[in-house]
């Protein structure tokens, strides 16, 4: 655990009978921090998140918050916030009664009540909504209330469940925005779950990508993007070419493959669909398919190191289906993997 | 083509007539000014209307029915919703059995239910009738209860619980917060269904009958196979209408269609 470490998980460990879904997960979260848990379902990411809310208990190692150990504290003595993937608004109260809820377990009343719940229906922009019922709101309000209803609890951590992910694409450049206000503004600690890289990689200060219970990197959003450390990362965040290195070779459904010049030291080598260069190279390919993307094409090809995708300037003249190109998988725009796995 | 277009209203027709008319023969005959029940009633007078509240035992065995109709659906209720939440909420072992057994009351024939009861539970322990007749109405009530409970249950999100508990509510706070005002419409609805099932109750009622401590329906047979006169009808009447009177009381004070 470090000295700047707000929130830390130390050895969490939660297992389900014989199924564990999360295996001695060490992470250290600071405050104030916007971070996300980056994951495919199953990867353990919603079980870390439930665990920090207290809604599941660790079978094993602890959860520090603000210098207090919370392993065994009641989810409801937590100050941790949570906005559900479903909003979970309570269906018979109105929008201001669901956003009083917990002020008034607290017990606040009258007038110190109102004002709390208008400043807090008034920060997410829905200061005209408090006598509405819940179930007539849209999904893009629904989930500003549920961030409101959380946010006036003053909670130390506020985590959210695929806060993007049931709204349209419009709405979420919105939400996306307003969550890193609420953010800067009152400075919460911050953690969000999320299957979706676009999501994390536009939203998070750092990101945390999970596999099978386990932590597989830890890092800035550019980090992850240009330099995933294994093969399941890369995959993760949109490289579609990725070849093991063995014996200084690299590896393809053809067979082992000499790559011209040196390799770098590591266990595999990954290619964005940009960084492969159409037109010249050491290699020839047929096009077996091609699609237009606006600004670019990008190209199926049949090649002797397997099938290899490839995106171009949509400037540059297009290859048809069936025709033969070169092409280069240049060394030096690869991502260079520390593991295979 | 007309004939076709005659084919809907008239069917409603048949339908409203066969499902209201026995109830309209009844409200007549119970006006009736003979002296036996008979339709179309002969004359018009109040007199039979009256007559009901003057009959002893008709207000002790209304006082029964309504004891346990009202008493029986609480306590099954009291049960019923708890039994219906761990249900819903937990995977617990035998929980297909439980829901079998539970609804057992209402598959197994009534008949059979009543002899049972008395002949190997009420008898050998010595119960006293009333509360044997209550026992067996709960009994009775309690598969609507679960059922129905149930249903609203599986329909309402379980994280409204986790989200009341991080906002600082306890477990048990939760449920009575956000889940119980949200099921009140299966709660009422099963005690609307509960109310009128046990109030209509016979064949359990005609075996835990006793001494001066009747069902009003058992007590409505029995005057029958003494007395045939139009009392009996403005009876039927009066039940019908309270029946009526108590679903609609029932859902202007608790709120039933606000919530369904």
């Amino acid at each position: 655990m470090s000295d700047t470490s707000y929130l830390s998980l130390d050895k969490l460990t939660l297992s389900y009978g014989k199924t564990v879904a999360v295996k001695d997960l060490d992470l250290d979260i600071r405050k104030g921090e916007l971070l996300a848990l980056l994951g495919p379902s199953g990867c353990g990411k919603t079980t870390t998140m439930r665990s920090i809310a207290g809604l599941m208990m660790p079978t094993g190692g602890h959860i520090r918050l603000d210098g207090v150990d919370i392993t065994r504290v009641a989810a409801n003595r937590r100050a941790v916030g949570l906005v559900f993937q479903s909003y979970a608004l309570f269906p018979h109260l109105s929008v201001f009664e669901n956003v009083a809820f917990g002020l008034k377990l607290k017990g606040l009343r009258g007038a110190e009540l109102d004002r709390k719940v208008d400043a807090g229906l008034k920060s997410v922009g829905l200061a005209d909504f408090s006598a509405r019922r819940t179930p007539e709101l849209s999904g893009g309000q629904q989930q500003r209330v549920a961030l409101a209803r959380a946010m006036v609890m003053e909670p130390k951590v506020l985590l959210l469940d695929e806060p993007l992910s049931n709204l349209d694409a419009r709405l979420r450049l919105e939400m996306r925005t307003e969550l890193q206000r609420v953010q800067k503004e009152s400075g919460v600690t911050m953690i969000f779950v999320t299957h979706d890289q676009i999501e994390a990689l536009a939203l998070a200060d750092r990101i945390v990508v999970m596999k099978s219970g386990a932590i597989e990197q830890i890092g800035a959003p550019e980090e992850i993007y240009n330099h995933p450390a294994s093969r399941f990362v890369a995959d993760f965040v949109g490289f579609e070419n990725i070849f093991e290195i063995r014996n200084g070779n690299l590896v393809t459904p053809e067979g082992e493959v000499v790559l011209p010049g040196t390799l770098p030291q590591a266990a595999g080598l990954a290619w964005r669909p940009r960084a492969v260069l159409l037109g010249s190279g050491p290699w020839s390919a047929r096009v077996r398919g091609i699609s237009f993307a606006g600004g670019t094409r990008e190209y199926v090809l049949d090649t002797p190191l397997g099938i290899i995708k490839a995106e171009v300037d949509a400037s540059l003249p297009a290859h048809a289906i069936g025709t033969d190109v070169v092409f280069d998988l240049p060394v030096e725009n690869a991502a260079v993997l520390k593991r295979f796995g | 083509m007309t004939m076709q277009r005659l084919f809907a209203p008239v069917t409603l027709a048949l339908v409203l007539i066969f499902l209201i008319g026995p109830f309209l023969v009844i409200v007549a005959a119970s006006f009736s000014a003979g002296d036996t029940l008979a339709f179309p009633p002969q004359g018009l007078s109040f007199k039979w209307i009256l007559k009901v509240f003057t009959v002893e035992s008709f207000r002790q065995s209304f006082v029964t029915s309504m004891f346990l109709a009202i008493g029986g659906t609480f306590a099954a209720l009291l049960l019923g919703i708890p039994a219906s939440y761990a249900m819903s909420r937990y995977k617990l072992p035998f929980a297909e059995t439980v829901r079998g057994v539970v609804s057992a009351p209402i598959i197994v024939p009534g008949i059979i239910v009543g002899l049972a009861l008395l002949r190997y539970f009420v008898v050998p322990i010595g119960l006293s009738i009333t509360l044997a007749l209550f026992l067996a109405h709960t009994a009775l009530v309690l598969p609507y209860a679960v059922r129905v409970v149930s249903a609203s249950l599986n329909n309402l999100r379980s994280d409204i619980e986790e989200a009341a508990v991080l906002l600082g509510s306890s477990r048990l706070g939760a449920f009575f917060r956000v889940v119980l005002p949200n099921i009140r419409g299966g709660i009422l609805s099963a005690f609307i269904l509960g109310f009128v099932t046990s109030f209509n109750q016979v064949p359990v009622s005609l075996f835990l009958s006793g001494p001066g401590v009747r069902t009003l329906p058992v007590d409505m047979l029995g005057y029958m196979e003494i007395v045939f006169d139009p009392s009996i009808a403005a009876l039927s009447a009066l039940l019908a209408f309270l029946s009526v009177g108590i679903v609609f009381a029932a859902e202007r004070f608790l709120g039933f269609s606000r919530y369904v």
